[in-house]
């Protein structure tokens, strides 16, 4: 019962090697509202779940309103023209449901897991919060204080967390991506209800969301239900977000952060193209599989050679974004073992990324990759809630779920030339940035003890 | 070791929902003849396989040398008899089969997760039996490990969250062995040797101290080649004895720790439950009411939801081989940290005092049973559960008969239970944070 409250938690890293090449058919329609409902049909337990993603997150917002769309995820939860404040959990829970939300930067998406009989509950409640959200001055005011509080536990108190804030903000330039999902503290002291309305009535529409239900469940009845509910909701005319695609870098960019901590940290990226900016797909999925050449496990490089071998990082790992809407960082972060530092662990994660532009990777790597992707793609539909994630998010950012279906094929027919092709292309030191984490020394006085309890 | 420590307790955590509408899975159970005990649950929709053992060889087990068993399991994966980590790795990943380890207090685990398909499973079954039973628990990768695990201790010092919590289980368990944090401590691990690793795995990774669960897709007979298979060669041993009883001093203590953080980390309460509980039900379910159950607790109801003092803000009872602890917890601004701390102490009195409404405890009993299917709908979720079951020995029919058992509960009876089992004047508090 630890850490139980899971409710709002923040999407910030991306979900790794997604997908499934699954036998289960994934039913898409479309209702005239612009509302698009993906229903993929999993009878192994008699359960269900059900979650609408809305196209905004971090990455559409402005100056200034930093991080609004998750405040406004907590509003959500706060009443409707029909329910109190906080009914919403209470209806659900009486039911036996769980649910949650998740801003990501491209993002916010909300969700209930069930007992199958109660999917018109999720759909009512949902429906009703699509449309007819009651923004209240008083719940507001408290509610900022929580996402002050949010922030403070997971930035602020948190070394590495801040240094990758900081970080982020240097890498790009112009690109959305600079800014916390959470967003900037001043921010965050200065949001209005009426901006939070405003973003509401923009973005939260039938025709900027996406329903996705997976579970035991049939298609053609929670097609019915589905027009039932949210089939009565007008469309808006959604204003479009403008472009802002990010300039060319034009140096490797570096900095140091000191903050008291006991450790330090290194994290750097390269600016890369994601499945959905790439020239063409086949460089995105070959940035997938180095990835796995570097990270894919406890055999590849980075344990084996840098944990291991070298021993130079105590900690190293190594991510990209597929799914990204925008263009993204190769991402490389490591704790420098003992008796090392942050240079030392910095030159040798380098010197990896140099090795993959020189010499194509084994193909008893490659190989492993594949077996790894393919063995995950049956694994993952041990998962309902993991099957509609991935859907929902391939949805949401721009790709269309088919490419959920893709993504074995696509994995598997990555060559070696190809790996080695996209190091040579985006792993240039003019795409880097690097960020060190220079501990300040922590201060700690004699603590206080005091006889007696609680009472 | 923070990782695995909180896997398990998540898994506890699972553990406790009833059921209106849903069949249990059906459990199987029988001794191999190396002495380990097995539970089975076939699971054929998916060709894959997940099998856990676990051995009562947790950090309660450390004596002196803590961090032992933590460094113990963590080491059986860097090398056998033939290979070596790397090899071990490739070994697994080659086949898209998937391997941890893992440790907690009671316990520690290995598991596999593997494709059913014959060549497959056969490959990732073997390397999981030589790492089970041929560990080579070599010196370079012991001294390796061994300075992973106390850079590991040491960046837990920045975090005033886990500062605390190791505060609050040193106050409230004193010399008993959960005092003490899974992954041991800079002074303790700093004197840990190879041998004392393999003394350690010698006594504890032994048949007749674990359990193996099963869970996917597979026959019975293929069941039991499978775990004939991997334990071959594991020496029966003898199960570990039971732990001793935690004292209660019944007195209560708060302390302040200093840290430059922006947050207060709050950390209050008791021994709690024991896993084989007679107020085991009344406790879980005045729990679930009380600190449990998210947004809709009233521990959240009051510190978040009506005042906006933290983000999280819970309690729990992490029912163990012994007493574990009862424990509430927040985080909040370094200035109402005072204030938060009463809130959450005048929620939990008032509740020992009145106990629930009738209207709470229905609503709670509606979503635990309601909810039951949800925790049962994976082979993952089904293997956990198993697991605890089988390591603490409980019924088979445990979940079965788990929503009755929520049903029966009175709120007179939640009552009595919390007046009987938490006195707040005696509860241990740890603050730890930068106010003065």
């Amino acid at each position: 019962m630890q850490r139980i409250i899971l409710r709002f938690f923040l999407l910030l890293i991306a979900i790794p090697l997604a997908v499934s090449a699954s036998d289960q058919k994934v039913h898409s329609y479309t209702l005239w509202n612009g509302l698009k409902i993906l229903i993929k049909e999993d009878h192994r337990a008699p359960v269900v779940v059900s979650q609408v993603w809305y196209k905004v997150g971090s990455s559409y917002e402005p100056s200034g309103v930093t991080g609004i769309s998750h405040m406004l995820e907590h509003m959500m939860f706060k009443g409707t023209e029909k329910h109190l404040p906080g009914e919403f959990s209470r209806i659900i829970a009486e039911n036996g449901g769980r649910e949650n939300a998740f801003t990501g930067r491209d993002y916010t998406a909300y969700f209930q897991s069930l007992e199958k009989s109660r999917l018109p509950i999720s759909f009512e409640l949902e429906a009703d919060r699509m449309r007819n959200l009651r923004l209240i001055d008083e719940e507001f005011q408290k509610e900022r204080q929580v996402v002050i509080e949010e922030r403070r536990m997971r930035t602020e108190d948190n070394p590495q967390a801040k240094t990758g804030e900081h970080f982020m903000a240097m890498a790009w330039t112009n690109s959305q991506y600079k800014n916390p999902i959470i967003g900037w503290p001043e921010d965050l002291e200065n949001y209005r209800l009426s901006d939070l309305q405003g973003w509401y009535d923009r973005w939260y529409a039938p025709n900027n969301a996406t329903l996705v239900v997976v579970g035991d469940v049939k298609a053609d009845e929670v097609l019915a239900l589905a027009k039932k509910h949210f089939g009565l909701l007008q469309p808006d005319d959604l204003i479009i977000l403008k472009s802002r695609r990010e300039e060319a870098q034009l140096g490797e960019r570096r900095m140091v952060v000191k903050l008291p901590a006991k450790l330090p940290f290194l994290t750097m990226g390269y600016k890369v193209p994601a499945l959905n900016t790439a020239e063409t797909e086949s460089e995105a999925y070959a940035l997938e599989v180095l990835a796995g050449v570097l990270d894919g496990g406890n055999g590849a490089r980075l344990a084996s050679r840098l944990i291991r071998g070298q021993q130079i990082a105590t900690a190293a790992g190594a991510g990209y974004n597929l799914y990204a809407r925008l263009s993204t960082l190769f991402s490389l972060e490591g704790i420098p073992a003992k008796g090392q530092d942050l240079k030392s662990l910095e030159s040798a994660l380098r010197e990896q990324i140099s090795i993959l532009k020189k010499e194509p990777v084994s193909a008893k790597e490659l190989a492993r990759i594949k077996a790894q992707v393919l063995a995950n793609s049956i694994y993952e539909q041990d998962s309902v809630f993991y099957q509609a994630m991935q859907l929902g998010m391939a949805e949401t950012v721009g790709l269309g779920w088919h490419k959920v279906d893709e993504y074995v094929d696509k994995v598997k027919a990555v060559t070696a030339e190809q790996v080695m092709a996209v190091a040579q292309k985006y792993l240039t030191d003019e795409r880097l940035s690097v960020a060190w984490l220079e501990p300040l020394e922590i201060n700690i006085p004699q603590s206080t003890t005091i006889q007696g309890g609680a009472e | 070791m923070a990782i695995q420590l909180k896997k398990v307790i998540t898994l506890f955590a699972l553990i406790m929902w009833g059921n209106l509408l849903f069949a249990a899975p059906n459990i199987e159970q029988w001794s191999d003849r190396s002495g380990a005990k097995v539970y089975f649950s076939q699971a054929n929709s998916l060709p894959m396989v997940d099998v856990r053992v676990v051995f009562d060889a947790g950090s309660a087990r450390d004596g002196d040398k803590k961090g032992l068993a933590a460094l113990t399991a963590a080491l059986l994966d860097t090398g056998t008899g033939e290979l070596d980590a790397s090899a071990v790795a490739e070994r697994f990943e080659s086949v898209g089969a998937q391997f941890g380890v893992g440790s907690a207090r009671d316990m520690a685990w290995v598991t596999l997760r593997s494709l059913t398909d014959p060549d497959i499973l056969d490959s990732a079954l073997q390397t999981a039996h030589d790492v089970l039973v041929n560990p080579a628990f070599n010196q370079a990768d012991f001294e390796r490990d061994r300075q992973r695990t106390l850079l590991g201790l040491k960046r837990q010092e920045e975090s005033p969250g886990t500062i605390g919590k190791k505060a609050f289980f040193e106050a409230l368990y004193g010399s008993h062995p959960y005092a003490s944090p899974v992954g041991g401590r800079l002074d303790t691990v700093e004197k840990l040797t190879r041998e004392d690793i393999v003394t350690f795995y010698r006594q504890h990774y032994v048949a007749k101290n674990a359990v193996v669960v099963i869970v996917g897709d597979l026959s019975r007979a293929h069941a039991e080649e499978l775990v004939a298979q991997l334990l071959q060669g594991l020496s029966e041993g003898e199960a570990a004895g039971a732990l001793v009883e935690p004292q209660d001093d019944h007195k209560g203590v708060t302390v302040k720790k200093q840290f430059p953080s922006a947050q207060t980390h709050i950390f209050s309460g008791a021994l709690g439950a024991k896993r084989h509980d007679p107020d085991y039900f009344e406790l879980y379910v005045g729990n679930h009411i009380l600190g449990g159950s998210g947004l809709v607790s009233l521990i959240t109801e009051e510190v978040r939801e009506k005042r906006g003092l933290a983000y999280s803000a819970y309690s729990y009872f992490s029912p163990m081989a012994q007493f574990g602890p009862f424990m509430m917890g927040l985080q909040t601004r370094n200035d109402q940290a005072d204030q938060a701390f009463n809130v959450l102490t005048e929620t939990v009195s008032r509740f020992i005092k009145e106990g629930p409404t009738e209207k709470q405890l229905k609503a709670a009993q509606n979503n635990i049973t309601g909810g039951f299917a949800l925790r049962l709908d994976s082979n993952r979720k089904i293997a956990e559960y198993i697991a605890m079951m089988a390591f603490y020995d409980l019924p088979l029919d445990y979940l079965e008969t788990f929503s009755d058992k929520v049903k029966a509960v009175s709120a007179s009876a939640i009552r009595d239970a919390f007046s009987r089992r938490l006195r707040p004047d005696e509860f241990k508090t740890i603050m730890v944070g930068n106010s003065q």
